[in-house]
């Protein structure tokens, strides 16, 4: 077991963690946050995306104990008094997810897009969301969800 | 034109509603199974072979034992006694078809790379896997067949050696003198396509829980299923528990497209260990695991001859086809690819009609229903070998479509359904209008006099499916195991609000919003007040549950009638109100409207629970419950054209564009409908240029994961562009049809129409799916040498 320290949606936990668990099991089976799924094994679909430190990471790939000392930010921490933010706010009006799976992981993959990159052409962010694995949409209202906010 | 029918256009009914499913799901609040924990539980993990087909010679779970978080581990034959019987096939097309026994564990051979061979249980997750590892199972490896036709040769490993075969069944329709027919066509094409095998992929993978009461003998059990209800009675029987006793929950569920229409066998596992641990139970799927454990779908090996005259009537169509059920018969298994059987003339009026279908069995993971089910298999086959048919004649694709499509409705087709209502004309006109057909065939044909080496092709799918599952009594002449029917309920409440109790189960499709409406459209209550419960046994008793576009043509259709059957009792109650005759009281939309006054139905629901003041002989309360057994199927139809551009120097096909104008009768809610067909069309467009689960010849999975199987990313799609063509279904009073399917079902055969298209005067006139750019370069290469 390591001691480790994070920080999730702006709440420190300290955890025992085993040196294998990863980050989206300390997420999910830790903290409660269910809010992050699993859709693979092989870092392939980003069901699991949430930001380290800002930046988008398949919390499939990241140990816990590798998430030491950062902040991590989860589709738990989106809404503000359950008021979605414009993202969200984006996706539904735009009827951008179905079954809503891979929705946690395609709306923080796109946040994390829009962070680096404001104002993305389309292919940019069908390139951006090429991690992320929608199996219901076809993709069209997610790209025109996230245009939709970019400026 | 179709038979005109009596449509209910409401000011609900059609409009874009934004989804009542959103919130949860777009802030992580979603109710997964595998978000499930109660104390005490514990995590199932199985052991699977790793081999296609072997004789187990032993399996010893004390080194697993030996693991500090196992509390259990058994063999298949430690679990004999947990059984009733085995997993439910509820459809054995023939009287001989070949049933085998199938435990959810095996206790003499593994029959597919994946079949389960043991369990652990433990106490944590990593435990459970960990565990799972230290079973030590002996083997003795067999010669495994993969390939269907392989599979019927004489010598072949057998599956199931107590058949003698693997031959499953062999079903066959005929109508029409087709030999005659054949004998007297001008002109004849005979085609062999293959339908790859898929693995559909839901984002969320499979997850069971099971929270056992022993002292009452009850179960609950929360499962990703699209059939909770299915799933309530075929446990009861195969695991000897009282239905009474078993409460199936199917929360948010994450996606399904047939791949959770199914007992699996770790459903049973689980319930197996709950009753005899005594505590809850929880299995979650790895996504890999899922690969092998998950059924797949298509697999079919098809033949196709049409006869036709020279001016291009289609007279007769003979198909016959092989399909490979994998190694055990799931729910469906045997039945899918006859839900295409009457659609293998596709939307065309012929004389003769002839089709053949063998389920063959293999060591390979089980096939089962996937989005469409049969129907894309057909779609596919008539639609490619119509344009083989147009190249053979010399005509335009399109030209030949118009001179044998179906034009009068009702219409009963040689293979002997009836067809409810279309106009593949209007379809295609507006397809053809929306692509700019001439427009396309100039630059196709300008690029191929420049020699460009990148070809344009240009690919038509005119398509008839059937849907809506359906007629219970042809279901049972087909000899499938359940109805067709389902329920509806309205309950509503003294408060002002209402219940809606539906027993199809959503897992993506959006019913809470588009049942939503149909209920506000006729009892004029707001979409906010209304409140749609499905999945859940307990709360929902009676319903069939989701799968083949069957939720809105049948379980909405359920709840139009209860809606009816709410207003009669009202209007009894609100004349008693206004002191009137019932005669003389008029509904509209919520509103009960008598001579001189009138009343609301929120207002008579509340007298009706108050019943203080009710009609003599009225009941109190304001419920009703409706079960719908649809007179028909529905058959949505359509024109599809995909656009491609091929490079004959890489092989790589690039799809330009995507024109899809449907017909899938009264459109509820246009952004769930359009949103159900771009993702239709993604599976569909990807079955034809990028999927495809590949055993070796051992059986071993070779795409055996998301990273060798290529499920799509965004960048794989252009911007699909629709349009619709309304012609209300008569067999309903909403005047719907099912539209879950339709565009898997259209898709492939219009891509692969535009690939071979683009590549015809190459010399190429068939690539297999998908169409890689492996498979069009060694296509080129072949012409070329």
């Amino acid at each position: 077991m390591r001691s480790v320290s994070l920080t999730v949606n702006g709440v420190s936990h300290e955890l025992e963690l085993e040196p294998r668990e990863l980050l989206v099991y300390v997420l999910r089976e830790r903290l409660g946050l269910t809010g992050t799924v699993v859709g693979c094994d092989t870092s392939s679909c980003g069901a699991c995306t949430v930001l380290l430190d800002g930046e988008s990471v398949k919390s499939c790939t990241v140990l816990g104990v590798q998430a030491d000392g950062r902040a991590i930010t989860t589709i738990e921490a989106l809404a503000v008094d359950g008021v979605l933010n414009e993202l969200q706010q984006s996706f539904h009006e735009h009827h951008a997810l179905q079954c809503g799976y891979c929705t946690s992981g395609m709306i923080l993959a796109a946040t994390s897009l829009l962070a680096e990159n404001p104002s993305p052409t389309t292919d940019e962010i069908k390139h951006a969301l090429e991690g992320n694995i929608c199996r219901c949409t076809g993709y069209q209202n997610i790209i025109d969800a996230i245009e939709a906010v970019a400026r | 034109m179709s038979a005109p029918a009596e449509v209910v256009v409401g000011r609900i009914i059609g409009a874009p509603v934004e989804r009542k499913e959103d919130k949860k799901l777009l802030t992580g609040q979603a109710q997964w199974v595998d978000n499930m924990r109660d104390p005490g539980m514990v995590y199932l993990g199985i052991v699977r072979s790793p081999y296609a087909h072997a004789r187990i010679v032993s399996v010893d779970v004390t080194p697993a034992l030996a693991h500090a978080d196992v509390v259990a581990a058994w063999s298949g034959d430690d679990l004999t006694d947990e059984w009733a019987g085995s997993l439910p096939c509820a459809w054995l097309p023939t009287e001989d078809t070949k049933a085998p026994e199938h435990k959810p564990i095996s206790t003499d051979k593994a029959r597919y790379a994946g079949d389960a061979v043991a369990i652990v249980v433990a106490t944590t997750r990593g435990g459970a896997e960990d565990a799972a590892e230290l079973v030590d199972v002996v083997y003795e490896a067999l010669p495994a067949v993969v390939d269907v036709e392989a599979a019927l040769a004489d010598g072949a490993p057998l599956v199931h050696e107590s058949f003698g075969t693997n031959r499953c069944y062999t079903w066959q329709l005929e109508a029409g003198e087709v030999d005659r027919l054949f004998a007297e066509a001008d002109v004849t094409v005979s085609e062999r396509y293959r339908q790859n095998r898929l693995i559909p992929n839901a984002m969320e993978p499979r997850a069971v829980f099971v929270q056992p009461l022993p002292a009452t003998g009850e179960f609950t059990i929360w499962s990703t299923t699209q059939i909770p209800h299915i799933l309530r009675v075929t446990l009861s029987g195969m695991m000897g528990i009282p239905e009474a006793k078993l409460r199936v929950i199917a929360p948010d569920v994450g996606g399904g497209f047939g791949s959770k229409l199914d007992v699996y066998a770790e459903e049973a596992l689980a319930l197996a260990v709950a009753r005899r641990l005594g505590r809850p139970v929880k299995w979650t799927e790895g996504r890999s695991e899922g690969y092998l454990a998950t059924i797949h779908g298509r697999d079919v090996v098809q033949e196709i001859e049409l006869a036709a005259t020279s001016a291009g009537k289609i007279t007769a169509v003979r198909t016959k086809l092989t399909a490979s059920m994998g190694a055990y018969l799931q729910l469906v298994t045997a039945g899918v690819p006859l839900l295409g059987a009457w659609l293998y003339a596709g939307c065309y009026g012929v004389e003769g009609y002839s089709f053949e279908c063998t389920g063959v069995f293999t060591n390979t993971t089980p096939t089962d229903a996937y989005r469409g089910a049969g129907r894309p298999e057909a779609t596919y086959a008539i639609e490619r070998a119509v344009d083989a048919l147009a190249r053979k004649l010399g005509m335009d694709p399109v030209e030949l479509r118009r001179a044998n499509f179906i034009r009068e409705f009702p219409a009963t087709i040689a293979a002997g359904l009836t067809i409810d209502s279309g106009d593949y004309d209007a379809c295609l006109d507006k397809a053809l209008e929306l692509v700019d057909y001439d427009g396309v065939r100039k630059q196709q044909r300008d690029r191929r006099a420049a020699g460009d080496v990148k070809r344009l092709g240009i690919g038509l799918s005119t398509y008839v499916e059937m849907c809506g599952l359906a007629p219970s009594k042809i279901l049972g002449a087909i000899r499938y195991g359940a109805g067709g029917w389902d329920a509806a309920t309205i309950r509503c409440l003294p408060t002002g609000t209402v219940q809606v109790l539906t027993g199809a189960s959503p897992h993506g499709q959006g019913h809470e919003t588009s049942f939503s409406q149909i209920v506000a459209d006729q009892l004029g209550y707001e979409v906010d007040e209304i409140e749609v419960l499905h999945g859940d046994t307990s709360v929902v008793p009676l319903g069939m549950d989701t799968y083949g576009s069957r939720s809105l043509a049948v379980g909405g259709v359920a709840l139009y009638y209860a809606a009816e059957r709410i207003a009669e009792k009202a209007k009894k109650i609100a004349a008693h109100r206004l002191g009137v005759d019932e005669a003389q009281v008029e509904h509209v939309r919520g509103r009960f409207i008598g001579p001189d006054d009138s009343v609301t139905l929120k207002e008579i629901a509340l007298s009706a629970w108050t019943a203080h003041d009710l009609p003599e002989g009225v009941e109190p309360g304001l419920e009703a419950t409706y079960v719908y057994d649809p007179p028909n199927f529905s058959w949505p139809s359509g024109a599809h054209v995909a656009v491609v551009e091929v490079d004959t120097e890489t092989g790589n096909v690039e799809l330009l564009r995507y024109v899809a104008v449907d017909d899938v009768g009264v459109v509820i809610n246009p952004t769930i409908v359009e949103g159900q067909i771009h993702g239709g069309l993604a599976q569909g467009v990807s079955q034809a240029l990028y999927e495809e689960a590949v055993y070796d010849e051992d059986g071993n999975l070779m795409t055996s994961n998301m990273t060798t199987y290529l499920v799509p990313s965004a960048a794989e799609f252009p911007r699909w562009e629709l349009d619709r063509v309304e012609t209300p279904s008569p067999t309903n009073p909403l005047g719907v049809k099912g539209v879950g399917e339709t565009g898997a079902i259209a898709s492939p055969p219009a891509v692969m129409n535009a690939v071979v298209d683009a590549l015809a005067a190459d010399g190429i006139t068939d690539v297999a799916m998908p169409a890689t750019p492996e498979r069009i370069w060694r296509a080129l290469e072949e012409v070329r040498s």
